[in-house]
C-alpha cells in the first residue's frame, strides 16, 4: 500500500486498532499469558501504526493533516471528521507510546480478571486517541464520554482499598463537568447548523452566528468547566488524588499521562480556538487559578506521606504550568504548554510505574516505610533518579524545556505570572528530591527492605523507554517543537499579540 | 312490502358499513384481539404447566402476527371508520413499537411464569388486549376513541399489576394503580368533554382547524390541561408520578417492563397529537414545569432507593421528564426526538427489567442492591448485559440512550429553551450516579450472601439479545430510525395544516420571554 493511500485512512486505523484488538480479546479463551501477549502485540502494533503520523507529517504546514471527513448521521449533521495538526499529533503518539508500557507494567501485577483488564485498557486507548483526533464536536464529545467508563471500571475493579469511592468520584466529577460542555455544543449546533470544529470556528470568526455575543461568555464557561475538571485546575482537583491513589498502576499512568491532557488539549483547541475573545477576557482569573494550582499543588505534594499521592499532587502543579502557558497567549507559552504536556506524560507516567513497582513488592506507598533502597535496588534507584530529575526540570531532560518556555511566555504576558510560576520549579525540586532522599538514601530502617528484588525484565522494558524518551526530548526538543510551532502559531493568529517564533522552522 | 323495504334499506346499510380498507387499517388490533380470545378459550382446557408453555407460544405467535398485520396496515395509509382512525407513519411507528415490546415481554414472561407459579391464561390474554388498546391509542384521532383505547390498555394493566396474587405488595400495587388510574382517566375524559364544549367536536383534526380559525378560548386551554393531567399520570410525569414506585415494586417484573414502556409510549403518542396538533400555545408552560419537575424529582428520589425495581421506577419518572422536554420544543424536531426517545427507552428499560425479572427468582426475593453484589463474577454475561442497559440509561455514547437524550436536548436548544436544556443535562449527569451504584455493586463488591443465579433460559436469552441489539443499533446507526421519525413528524404537523412551523412554540407574550430568556 502506498503511503498516500495509507495516509487517508491512517487515523481511522490508529484510532480503532485497539478497539478491534479489545473485541478480539473478548473471544480469546481465558489463558492469561496469551491474553497479555496479545494485548502487547496489539498495543505495539498501534504504536507502530501511529508512527506513520509524525514520519509523514508536513511539519511546516499549520493546518490539519491526514483528514478524513465522511457523513455519519444526516440529521443532525454529524460527520466522521478526523484530522491531526501539530498539537494533537503528539498527544496521539504519547497515548500509543504509553499503552504498551502499561501492558508491560501490568504483566505481573494484574493476575485476576486479566482478560477484562486488558480489554478495558484497549478500549480506553481507542477512546483517548479518538478525543485527540476528532474534529467534529459531536464525535469529540462521544469519545470524551467514552473514556469515562473504561477508566472508572479500571479504577473500581482493579484498584486498591477505597477503589469504589474513587471510581465513583472520578466518574461523577467528569460527567457533571462535561454535561455543560454538551449544552454548549448543542447551542453551537442550534445556531450554526454544524458540529464541525472548522466550520464553527470560521462562522464565529466571521461573526455569522446569531446571538453569539450574548452567549459567548456562557459557552466559554461551559467548555471551560468540562476541561477544568479534567485538567484538573484548582479548585476542581479533589477527585485526582483519590483516583490516582486507588487506581492500578496502568490506570494511573494513563490517567496522568493522557487523560489529564484531554483537559488542557480541550482548552487549547476549543476554548482558544472557538472563543478567542472570551479567552482573553477570562485569562486573568484562569491564570490566577493556574498559579494557585502550581503553588498549592506543590505545597500539598511536599507534605504527603504517601508516594503516589505526592506524585498525584505534583500533577496538579505541573498541569498548572500548562494552563499558565496556554492562557499567556504567547508563542513561547503555548509551545511550552504543549511540551510540558508531553514531558509530563512521559515523566509522571514513569513515576507512577516506579511507584507501582515498589507497591508490588511492599504493598504500601508510605514513604516512611522505605529508606536506603539504593542498596538493595541499584538499577531501580538509578532509573528512578533519571525520571525524578526529568520531572524536576533538569536541563537536558524533558521537563526543563517545557517549563522554561512556559515561564518565558508568562513573563512576556505579565512579569508577576512568571515570577510566581517560577517558584513552582523550586517547589518541585524540593518535594521530589526530598522524597527521593527519604526513599533511597540513608540506612535501611525496615529489615524487610533488604530483600527487595531489583527491576525485573518486564519492568525494565516498561520504565526504560520513558527514561530514554525523557532524555531524547531534553536533548532534541526540535523534533517535537518543529511540528508544534506552526500549529501553535496558527492557533494564536486570532490573538494580536503574537511574539516572534522561539524555535527555528 | 317488507321485501321492498329491505331492497331499499339494505344498499343504504351496506354503504354505511365500514369498507374493506377500514378493516385493514385496524388489522393489527383485530389480529391481536383474535389471538387474545384464542388464549382465553384454550385456557380452561389446559393444566397449569401446559398453559404456561402453550399459551405463551400462542401469544408469541399472536404478537408476531400483529407485527405482520402492521406491515399490511402500513401499505394502506389513510383514514378509517369515519375519520376516527388514521394510519400514517406516526401510527405505524407506535404500532411496531408497542407490539414489539409486547413480543419481548412475552418472551421474558415465558419462564418467569413457571418460576413464579402463576397461571398463564389471563396473563397472556391481558397482555394482548392491553396492546390492542395501546396500538389503537396511537392511531385514533377521535378523542372518545382515544379514551376507550386508553381504558382498554389501562384496565389490563391494572389487572396485570396484581398478578403475583400471593403477595400483598402485588395486590397493593394493583389497587393503587386502579384507584389512581381511574381518577386520572376521569380527568382525561373531563378534558375531552370540555374540549367538545369549546370547539363542538371531538375529532382532533377538526378541533385543530376550529382553534386555528379564531382566538383560542380559555376553555380549550383548560381542556388540554385536563387531558395533560390524565396522560401525565399514565406516563408517570411529575407531579402525577407518586403511584409509580409502589406499583412497580409490587407488580411482576416483566409487567413492570411492559408498563414502563408500552403504555407510556402510547400515552406519549396521544400527547404528541394533543400538544402539537391541537396546538394550544399556553400548554407550553405546563409542559416546561412538568418536564423540569419530573427530571429533578425522579433523579433525586432514585438516589435513595435500595430496591432495584423502585430505583428503576424513579428513573422512569426522570426519563419521562427528559421526554417531556421534547414536547416543549418546536414540533418538527420535538416530535421526532420524542419518538426516537420512546423507542430507545423501550429497548434499554425493557432489557434492564428482563435481567431484573430473571435475577429476582421465585417470589421476587432478590431485588435489593445488596443482592446484586458480586454478580459480575457469578454471572459475567448477565452482569455485562445489565451494564450495557444501565449505561444506555445514563446516556453513554454507543448506546441508544445517548442519541435519545442528545436529540431531545438538541431539539430543546433549537427552540432556545436554554434553561430547560441545562436542567436536563445537569440531571443527566447527576442521574448517572444511581445507575452506577448498581454497576459498582455488580463488579466492585464481593457478594456477602448466597444469591443463586439460574442459567438464562432460551426465551429470555432471545429477549435480551433483541433488546441489546436494539439498544446498540440505535446507538451506532440512529439515522434510519430518526429519519423515519422525522418523516412522520413532518406528516403529522402537515396534516394539522398549520401555517409554516415556527421555531417558537409559544406566543410572543412577556411570560414566554421570561421563561425562555435563558442566557
Amino acid at each position: 500500500m502506498s503511503t498516500d493511500s495509507l495516509s487517508s485512512i491512517i487515523l481511522t486505523l490508529v484510532t480503532f486498532a485497539p478497539l478491534a484488538g479489545g473485541l478480539l480479546l473478548m473471544l480469546l479463551p481465558r489463558r492469561d499469558r496469551d491474553i497479555r501477549i496479545f494485548a502487547l502485540v496489539i498495543s505495539l502494533l498501534t504504536f507502530v501504526l501511529s508512527l506513520h503520523l509524525p514520519v509523514y507529517f508536513h511539519r511546516a504546514q499549520a493546518g490539519f493533516q491526514y483528514e478524513i471527513d465522511k457523513p455519519w448521521v444526516s440529521t443532525p449533521n454529524i460527520h466522521y471528521h478526523m484530522a491531526v495538526d501539530g498539537i494533537s499529533l503528539w498527544l496521539v503518539v504519547l497515548t500509543t507510546f504509553l499503552t504498551p508500557l502499561c501492558v508491560l507494567i501490568s504483566w505481573k501485577s494484574i493476575h485476576e480478571r486479566v482478560k477484562e483488564f486488558f480489554i478495558l485498557l484497549l478500549i480506553l486507548e481507542t477512546a483517548l486517541i479518538g478525543v485527540f483526533t476528532s474534529l467534529d464536536l459531536f464525535l469529540f464529545y462521544f469519545f470524551w464520554e467514552a473514556t469515562l467508563i473504561p477508566m472508572a471500571l479500571l479504577i473500581g475493579i482493579f484498584g486498591h482499598e477505597r477503589k469504589v469511592y474513587a471510581a465513583v468520584k472520578f466518574f461523577m466529577y467528569t460527567m457533571i463537568g462535561s454535561v455543560f460542555m454538551l449544552a454548549a455544543i448543542l447551542w453551537l449546533y442550534a445556531h450554526t447548523g454544524s458540529f464541525d470544529f472548522v466550520v464553527i470556528r470560521e462562522q464565529i470568526a466571521g461573526g455569522a452566528v446569531p446571538g453569539f455575543s450574548a452567549a459567548a461568555q456562557w459557552l466559554f464557561l461551559g467548555f471551560f468547566l468540562a476541561f477544568a475538571v479534567k485538567v484538573p485546575l484548582f479548585p476542581f482537583h479533589t477527585w485526582l488524588p483519590d483516583a490516582h491513589v486507588e487506581a492500578p498502576t496502568a490506570g494511573s499512568v494513563l490517567l496522568a499521562g493522557v487523560l489529564l491532557k484531554m483537559g488542557t488539549y480541550g482548552l487549547l483547541r476549543f476554548n482558544l480556538g472557538l472563543f478567542p475573545e472570551q479567552s482573553r477576557h477570562n485569562a486573568w482569573w484562569v491564570m490566577t487559578l493556574a498559579l494557585i494550582g502550581i503553588i498549592y499543588g506543590a505545597l500539598v505534594a511536599m507534605v504527603q506521606p504517601n508516594m503516589k499521592k505526592l506524585i498525584a499532587y505534583s500533577s496538579v502543579s505541573h498541569l498548572g504550568f500548562v494552563v499558565l502557558g496556554i492562557f499567556s497567549f504567547t508563542q513561547a507559552g503555548l509551545n511550552g504548554a504543549m511540551f510540558v504536556m508531553l514531558a509530563h506524560g512521559i515523566s509522571t507516567g514513569g513515576l507512577f510505574m516506579l511507584a507501582g513497582i515498589l507497591h508490588e513488592r511492599r504493598h504500601t506507598y508510605e514513604i516512611s516505610e522505605f529508606g536506603g533502597l539504593a542498596n538493595p535496588m541499584p538499577i531501580y534507584a538509578a532509573s528512578y533518579l533519571v525520571i525524578v530529575l526529568a520531572s524536576v526540570g533538569l536541563p537536558l531532560l524533558n521537563g526543563f524545556i517545557g517549563e522554561f518556555l512556559v515561564l518565558s511566555g508568562a513573563f512576556q504576558d505579565k512579569a508577576i505570572y512568571g515570577i510566581l510560576g517560577a517558584t513552582g520549579i523550586i517547589w518541585s525540586a524540593v518535594y521530589l528530591l526530598w522524597m527521593y532522599q527519604r526513599v533511597f538514601y540513608g540506612t535501611i530502617t525496615h529489615p524487610v527492605n533488604n530483600t527487595l528484588g531489583d527491576l525485573s525484565g518486564f519492568e525494565k522494558m516498561a520504565v526504560w523507554p520513558c527514561a530514554a524518551a525523557a532524555l531524547v526530548m531534553g536533548v532534541a526538543p526540535i523534533l517535537w517543537l518543529g511540528a508544534i510551532d506552526p500549529a501553535v502559531h496558527a492557533a494564536l493568529t486570532p490573538f494580536v499579540q503574537v511574539v516572534g517564533r522561539v524555535v527555528g522552522p | 312490502m317488507i321485501v321492498n323495504w329491505v331492497a331499499t334499506f339494505f344498499p343504504a346499510l351496506v354503504q354505511t358499513l365500514p369498507q374493506g380498507a377500514d378493516y385493514v387499517r385496524i388489522l393489527p388490533e383485530i389480529v391481536l384481539s383474535v389471538f387474545g380470545m384464542i388464549v382465553m378459550v384454550l385456557e380452561p382446557l389446559l393444566d397449569e404447566e401446559q398453559s404456561q408453555k402453550i399459551l405463551g407460544l400462542i401469544a408469541l405467535v399472536g404478537t408476531l402476527a400483529g407485527l405482520g398485520a402492521t406491515w399490511f396496515m402500513a401499505q394502506s395509509p389513510g383514514l378509517a371508520f369515519w375519520n376516527m382512525v388514521q394510519v400514517d407513519e406516526f401510527s405505524v411507528f407506535f404500532h411496531v413499537l408497542v407490539i414489539a415490546i409486547a413480543t419481548v415481554v412475552i418472551l421474558i414472561s415465558y419462564e418467569y411464569m413457571a418460576v413464579q407459579r402463576i397461571r398463564a391464561g389471563e396473563y397472556y390474554a391481558l397482555i394482548l388486549f392491553g396492546v390492542v388498546g395501546m396500538a389503537l391509542m396511537s392511531s385514533a384521532i377521535e378523542l372518545v376513541l382515544i379514551f376507550i383505547a386508553l381504558e382498554i390498555s389501562s384496565i389490563s394493566s391494572y389487572v396485570l399489576a396484581g398478578f403475583r396474587r400471593h403477595e400483598a405488595a402485588s395486590a397493593e400495587s394493583s389497587l393503587k394503580y386502579f384507584l389512581l388510574g381511574s381518577f386520572a382517566t376521569a380527568f382525561f375524559l373531563y378534558g375531552v368533554a370540555l374540549m367538545f364544549g369549546a370547539t363542538g367536536s371531538t375529532n382532533i383534526d377538526q378541533i385543530s382547524q376550529t382553534l386555528q380559525s379564531g382566538p383560542i378560548p380559555l376553555l380549550a386551554f383548560v381542556a388540554v390541561a385536563f387531558m395533560f393531567v390524565g396522560l401525565g399520570f399514565k406516563v408517570g410525569a411529575a407531579p402525577f408520578h407518586s403511584w409509580t414506585p409502589d406499583v412497580y415494586e409490587g407488580a411482576p417484573a416483566p409487567i413492570v417492563g411492559l408498563m414502563s414502556t408500552a403504555p407510556k409510549a402510547a400515552a406519549f403518542a396521544v400527547l404528541l397529537r394533543i400538544v402539537f396538533v391541537i396546538d394550544v400555545h399556553a400548554i407550553f408552560y405546563v409542559i416546561w414545569v412538568a418536564a423540569a419537575l419530573s427530571m429533578t424529582l425522579g433523579n433525586i428520589s432514585a438516589f435513595l432507593q435500595n430496591n432495584v425495581k423502585r430505583l428503576l421506577a424513579y428513573s422512569s419518572i426522570a426519563h419521562a421528564g427528559y421526554l417531556l422536554v421534547a414536547f416543549a420544543a418546536a414540533p418538527g424536531p420535538g416530535i421526532s426526538a420524542a419518538m426516537f426517545y420512546t423507542a430507545a427507552y423501550a429497548a434499554m428499560n425493557l432489557g434492564a427489567f428482563a435481567v431484573v425479572s430473571h435475577f429476582a427468582n421465585a417470589g421476587e426475593r432478590y431485588v435489593t442492591l445488596e443482592d446484586y453484589e458480586g454478580l459480575g463474577r457469578s454471572s459475567p454475561l448477565l452482569a455485562a448485559t445489565l451494564t450495557i442497559f444501565l449505561l444506555s440509561l445514563i446516556g453513554i455514547p454507543m448506546t441508544g440512550g445517548f442519541f435519545a437524550k442528545f436529540y431531545v436536548f438538541n431539539a430543546a436548544m433549537k427552540a432556545n429553551l436554554i434553561w430547560l436544556t441545562i436542567i436536563g443535562v445537569v440531571n443527566g449527569g447527576v442521574g448517572a450516579y444511581y445507575y452506577l451504584r448498581i454497576i459498582v455493586r455488580m463488579y466492585m463488591r464481593e457478594s456477602r450472601k448466597e444469591v443463586p443465579v439460574m442459567p438464562v433460559p432460551f426465551a429470555l436469552r432471545l429477549a435480551l439479545v433483541a433488546c441489546l441489539v436494539a439498544t446498540i443499533y440505535l446507538g451506532i446507526f440512529p439515522n434510519s430510525t430518526l429519519q423515519y421519525a422525522q418523516d412522520s413528524a413532518q406528516r403529522l404537523v402537515w396534516q394539522s395544516s398549520f401555517a409554516p412551523v415556527s421555531a417558537e412554540p409559544g406566543t410572543s407574550g412577556t411570560l414566554v420571554k421570561i421563561v425562555k430568556s435563558g442566557i
